[in-house]
């Protein structure tokens, strides 16, 4: 067994627990990869994960992918207006919304919601010692708690993403038919001349590495929660606090990658 | 350390813990324990809060790593045990938490066959509700079979923790704390469930408390545990009359409670 309690402190003590929780970190994500292709795969638990993650975050995500369409759409008007360009509106929504707004936007909701929901959980689980009534039962709960809800996160944000993007599209469209009589097969066509399949792509790539990334923070942050309710508390809030972080980082890292890529 | 009883001599130990360390950062929390458990034999382990009693039992059952001695049980060594024979192991052996620890999100229909359906995977859906029936008539509560875990009492919660250790039919049941935060009666109770799930099971316990009647009531050996040791084994009669001064005190500090 791995002690992760330093006696002595190296640098100082705040150093030291970064280093020492980054070297924990690293281990629950190597645990993960080691677990997940083994059997048991608990496919009723993913699933039940998957509708916990996915269809109980639908009026979440279609609110705010609605709302986000409508106010990019306003917003943007007259800045194009100026230029007697709104009729290039549809294909600047479409492309900001594929390549980048529809995958952030249900990244960062994800992450409040599923993020905090799943810290809170295990976190609550641990403090209770239902994660040991677990393990002195055989059940392995790394593999039953955590790879099943890694697994559902990386499966359901990436299809939340494009949901996203699709109701989105809805909204700006609205926006634009309230000012011109615009049909919607014209506004589609329009919008999606402009989008390649590398958007597309690496907007689905973006949305599975987000997803992996809000559960592995949500799960690794209850997993290890300490001092009890407090604990809890103070997981759910980190799980959502580092997830967001993470995703900020990740978005900036891909649309680098994107644009060497779509460059060459 | 007062040698064990005579009673015992020519009887294969179930749990054998010899020269036994734990220690958490600079703290020392077990020193040197040895001590065999019977088959068919209820160890009360008494002591005062922070002696050690639950890092013990969780040693024995693997949640936490001894840093020196030998725990065996079934004659397998614990410490050496990982992977697919710890929980070989752990089947054997039941534990029911001091907070009963029943998953929140499951009913207590659930609770009771979730170990069951991950380990036992050739069981069919009869075979099941007729184990869970059996557990729940055993302690009693056949009528909150669809109850949420929120919705019982503490007493109701020890009962099914119970219950979820006995379906899994374990051979060793350790006991954490089963009657803290009771009333007397409800502690009386499950003093009754565990010496009638003694009879019943014929298993070999473990119990841990600082409640005198618990240990008077169920355990056939008391084992006193004093900063880290064993400072008396024997029957709960020897260990109450012993001469030990901070015995006495601990006896006469539970009267007056």
């Amino acid at each position: 067994m791995i002690n992760f309690q330093p006696h002595k402190f190296l640098f100082s003590k705040k150093i030291d627990e970064f280093f020492s929780g980054v070297y924990k970190a690293y281990f629950f994500v190597i645990r993960f990869f080691k677990q997940v292709f083994l059997p048991p795969f608990h496919f009723g638990e993913i699933a039940n994960q998957c509708y916990e993650i996915g269809v109980k975050s639908l009026p979440l995500i279609t609110l705010t992918g609605f709302i986000t369409g409508i106010v990019f759409t306003k917003q943007s008007r007259p800045s194009l207006a100026e230029f007697g360009a709104t009729s290039w509106l549809p294909s600047l929504i479409s492309i900001a919304i594929v390549r980048a707004l529809a995958a952030l936007v249900t990244a960062l909701i994800c992450a409040g919601k599923v993020g905090s929901s799943i810290g809170a959980e295990l976190g609550s689980m641990n403090v209770s010692e239902q994660i040991e009534a677990m393990e002195v039962s055989a059940i392995n709960p790394f593999k039953y708690l955590v790879t099943t809800r890694v697994l559902a996160c990386t499966i359901t944000i990436p299809i939340l993403s494009l949901y996203c993007s699709f109701v989105a599209l809805i909204g700006s469209y609205i926006s634009v038919h309230t000012n011109e009589a615009t049909s919607i097969v014209s506004f589609f066509n329009n919008g999606f001349s402009t989008i390649t399949f590398l958007d597309v792509f690496s907007s689905i790539v973006k949305s599975i590495i987000y997803g992996f990334t809000i559960g592995m923070v949500g799960c690794y942050k209850g997993y290890n929660a300490a001092q009890g309710t407090l604990g809890v508390g103070r997981a759910a809030n980190q799980a959502v606090v580092l997830a967001m972080f993470l995703v900020f980082v990740e978005e900036v890292t891909i649309v680098q990658i994107t644009n060497w890529i779509s460059y060459f | 350390m007062e040698q064990l009883n005579t009673m015992h001599i020519n009887k294969e130990p179930v749990i054998s813990i010899k020269d036994l360390y734990k220690s958490f950062d600079e703290l020392d929390i077990l020193k040197d324990i040895t001590i065999d458990v019977f088959k068919g034999e209820n160890l009360v382990v008494m002591g005062r809060s922070g002696s050690g009693k639950s890092v013990l039992i969780k040693i024995i059952v693997g949640l936490l790593s001894s840093d020196k001695g030998i725990v065996t049980v079934f004659g397998k060594e614990v410490n050496k045990l990982s992977g697919k024979d710890l929980d070989a192991l752990r089947l054997r052996i039941g534990f029911l938490f001091q907070s009963a620890a029943l998953y929140d999100s499951m009913s207590v229909r659930q609770n009771l066959e979730f170990p069951l359906t991950m380990n036992k995977k050739n069981l069919n859906k009869e075979e099941i509700n007729k184990a869970v029936e059996e557990v729940l008539d055993a302690v009693g509560l056949k009528d909150k079979m669809n109850v949420m875990p929120s919705d019982l009492s503490g007493g109701q919660r020890k009962r099914i923790g119970i219950a979820r250790t006995l379906i899994l039919k374990p051979e060793v049941i350790l006991y954490d704390e089963p009657t803290a935060g009771l009333d007397p009666i409800t502690s009386e109770e499950i003093n009754m469930l565990i010496n009638d799930v003694q009879k019943k099971y014929n298993t070999t316990s473990i119990i841990i408390t600082h409640d005198l009647t618990c240990a008077k009531q169920t355990g056939s050996r008391v084992a006193m545990l004093q900063d880290g040791t064993f400072v008396k084994v024997g029957t709960f009669k020897e260990v109450f009359e012993s001469d030990n001064e901070e015995i006495k005190s601990f006896f006469s500090y539970n009267f007056i409670q």
